[in-house]
């Protein structure tokens, strides 16, 4: 299971990063006879026989009624590597949509694989920025103790119990409704950074709370190692571990939380989409009826939050529930010493 | 007892404020506010001031702050441009609206997700790995994916409602109200239910297979306790004190799931009158919002703290937040 986890996980990496040459379109390119256009189906078969993928022309009959007519006598090829693309058709005017189109013909396919770009980077910076703040903050807690220590708890206390998204959209406020991308996705790193670094903070401290009093410091400190070269290059590798791990945690949550936020509007703009920007689209009843491959970017979360989740699962479904009861046989306790 | 209440409660004022006032200030600070935002780009400069000037959004914000705090006092929490009625009877009916779906959704979560824990952190099997494998898979889905899906179901099947709180047909008092309400109410509820359900079952599990291990259970067995009194009555004691720390922590993620689940279902509630204030720009709603949101939070919060000191006393000695971490 755990595999299986860092499989997804390490898939959906590497479409974030291969977004280009993955995604057949750009995210917004548009094609206007394919609006909430179904995906096209591609075929490997023709007259009895195994041939290259190839696809049919779907052409668009009544705008009004979203039918489309597959004209079955006709063939365009799929090319490989052309253009930069993984995969294109030979016929640039055909479009290979995947996951169908959305509400402006444009290639819901390439605009998860690129909201998979978006997405991951907020959340990344995100956690960059969370690991950064927590990390030393409560490396300094940990080491200076006393009024430090006090105070940086507190926040820390004060910042886990806020309710997340309505600090987020406290913060968010105090900023223009339209941002530029790059700003967008650094204005919601430090947004959801702010919220999330006591999960880091408050397991450093205590490692290094516990570490400070080891042999090796007291060493490092007689031989006049200053309070940051102890903090930073003695104190700090200890934490590496649980800062993994903690990490690992928090980008789930924070995939959620920029999904969230997206979809309500406050967050990546529409012509860079992010998960929650495309599941907007969903949100409209009218289209999901017609379209439910719109609910696509829904799956893509899903299976991203679930990788993440199966990489921690301590060991296979259904053997973690064997935990040893006291040892029992049908007769009674007399049989077996219980301890 | 009291003093660990009062000292909770103070807590939870003193949290209310900081969340409210930092709504308040950070809405001031952005700059463009709801008269710009009404009158468009193209405003007349003139009018844009007097308008400014009827709702006093021109003082300085020493002056708006501090008369705001002082209409605090009185539970007089502003007026909302954006709607153009006092911000106190929208945040109210608002925080009732969400209150509803929220409690229902963490009864349904705790009397499903705790027994089914129960079952699997104590024994093996088919049953137990199909219930595991569930809660993983719910786990991952948070309520914006659950809603979605649950919206997109309901109106392919026409099962229930799409979404809204009441229908338009249907009457507005007496049973006819109460029986339309009961129809909208399953949807929001399952979605925001769903994961906190396989949270609660996933910790419950733990929590229980934990305590097995404890000497007193072991005691108990020797004692000659059947091993269904053993979990159903002496175990999950022992495992209660982080569950209940869960459940108070997940006052938080209650609401913030709340929030997505109202703005996909159109739950008439807190999460999407906050949307509503960031969009207006209106900062008065966005503070009671803010406010709101805080109360509902430290209610739930102080609830699971004297929940979890009446379980177990020891509480009362320590600091209830470094009592968390250490759960």
């Amino acid at each position: 299971m755990r595999f299986v986890g860092r499989a997804i996980v390490a898939a959906w990496l590497t479409i974030a990063v291969a977004a280009p040459w993955l995604a057949p379109y750009a995210p917004s390119s548009q094609f206007p006879d394919a609006v909430y256009a179904p995906p096209t189906r591609v075929h490997v078969w023709r007259a009895g026989a195994p041939v290259a993928p190839f696809i049919h022309r779907v052409t668009m009959i009544d705008p009004l009624t979203r039918t489309f007519a597959t004209d079955e006598s006709s063939a365009v090829a799929l090319v490989w590597f052309s253009g930069g693309h993984l995969i294109t058709t030979a016929d640039r005017s055909v479009p290979l949509l995947l996951l169908g189109a959305d509400g402006l013909g444009r290639d819901f396919f390439s605009r998860i694989v690129y909201g998979a770009r978006l997405s991951l980077s907020v959340a990344c910076a995100a956690l960059l920025v969370a690991v950064l703040i927590g990390g030393l903050g409560g490396v300094a807690a940990g080491y200076f103790g006393g009024v430090t220590d006090h105070i940086l708890m507190r926040l820390a206390e004060f910042a886990i119990v806020l309710p997340v998204l309505y600090a987020v959209l406290a913060l968010r406020a105090a900023m223009p409704v339209h941002l530029s991308t790059p700003e967008t996705i650094v204005l919601m790193a430090v947004v959801f950074a702010l919220v999330s670094w006591p999960m880091i903070a408050r397991g450093v401290r205590e490692i290094v709370a516990a570490e400070r009093t080891s042999d090796y410091v007291a060493a490092a400190e007689a031989l006049g190692a200053g309070p940051f070269r102890i903090m930073l290059r003695h104190l700090a590798p200890a934490t590496f571990g649980f800062i993994a791990t903690q990490s690992v945690l928090l980008l789930p949550m924070l995939i959620i939380a920029e999904a969230t936020l997206s979809f309500a509007g406050l967050g990546l703009p529409d012509e860079s989409p992010g998960w929650g920007t495309l599941l907007q689209e969903a949100g409209n009843l009218g289209a999901l009826g017609t379209a439910p491959w719109l609910l696509a970017p829904a799956a893509a979360l899903f299976s991203l939050v679930l990788g993440v989740n199966l990489s921690f699962e301590r060991s296979s479904l259904g053997l973690a529930a064997n935990t040893p009861l006291v040892p029992t046989s049908r007769h009674g306790t007399h049989d077996r010493a219980a301890v | 007892m009291r003093r660990y209440l009062a000292r909770r409660l103070l807590w939870a004022l003193i949290m209310m404020w900081v969340v409210a006032s930092l709504a308040f200030l950070l809405g001031r600070l952005a700059g463009s506010d709801i008269i710009a935002q009404r009158l468009g780009i193209g405003a007349d400069p003139a009018l844009v001031e007097a308008e400014r000037h009827s709702r006093g959004l021109d003082r300085p914000w020493t002056v708006q702050y501090f008369s705001w705090l002082a209409g605090l006092a009185r539970f007089d929490f502003g007026t909302s441009a954006y709607y153009g009625r006092p911000v106190g009877d929208l945040v109210v009916t608002a925080t009732r609206n969400t209150a509803l779906i929220a409690t229902l959704a963490f009864a349904l979560a705790v009397l499903v997700g705790l027994p089914l824990g129960l079952v699997t952190g104590s024994r093996g099997g088919v049953f137990s790995a199909a219930i595991r494998t569930i809660s993983l898979l719910l786990i991952s889905a948070p309520p914006l994916i659950t809603s979605l899906l649950l919206v997109w179901l309901s109106a392919l099947s026409g099962v229930s409602p799409i979404g809204g709180m009441t229908s338009s047909t249907a009457a507005t008092t007496g049973a006819g109200f109460a029986l339309d309400l009961l129809a909208h109410l399953p949807l929001p509820v399952l979605a925001l239910a769903m994961p906190f359900a396989a949270t609660l079952e996933r910790v419950q599990s733990e929590a229980l297979a934990r305590a097995l291990k404890d000497p007193a259970v072991s005691a108990a067995r020797a004692r000659g306790v059947s091993r269904r009194a053993l979990v159903w009555r002496h175990a999950w004691r022992l495992g209660a004190g982080p569950v209940v720390a869960v459940c108070g922590l997940m006052a938080g993620t209650l609401l913030s799931g709340s929030f997505a689940v109202e703005l996909v279902t159109a739950w008439p509630g807190l999460g999407q009158l906050t949307a509503n204030a960031m969009f207006g720009r209106d900062i008065y709603l966005s503070a009671g919002c803010a406010l709101a949101a805080t109360f509902l939070l430290s209610l739930g919060v102080v609830t699971a703290d004297v929940i979890s000191a009446l379980i177990d006393p020891r509480v009362l000695n320590v600091d209830p937040e470094s009592a968390r971490t250490a759960a």
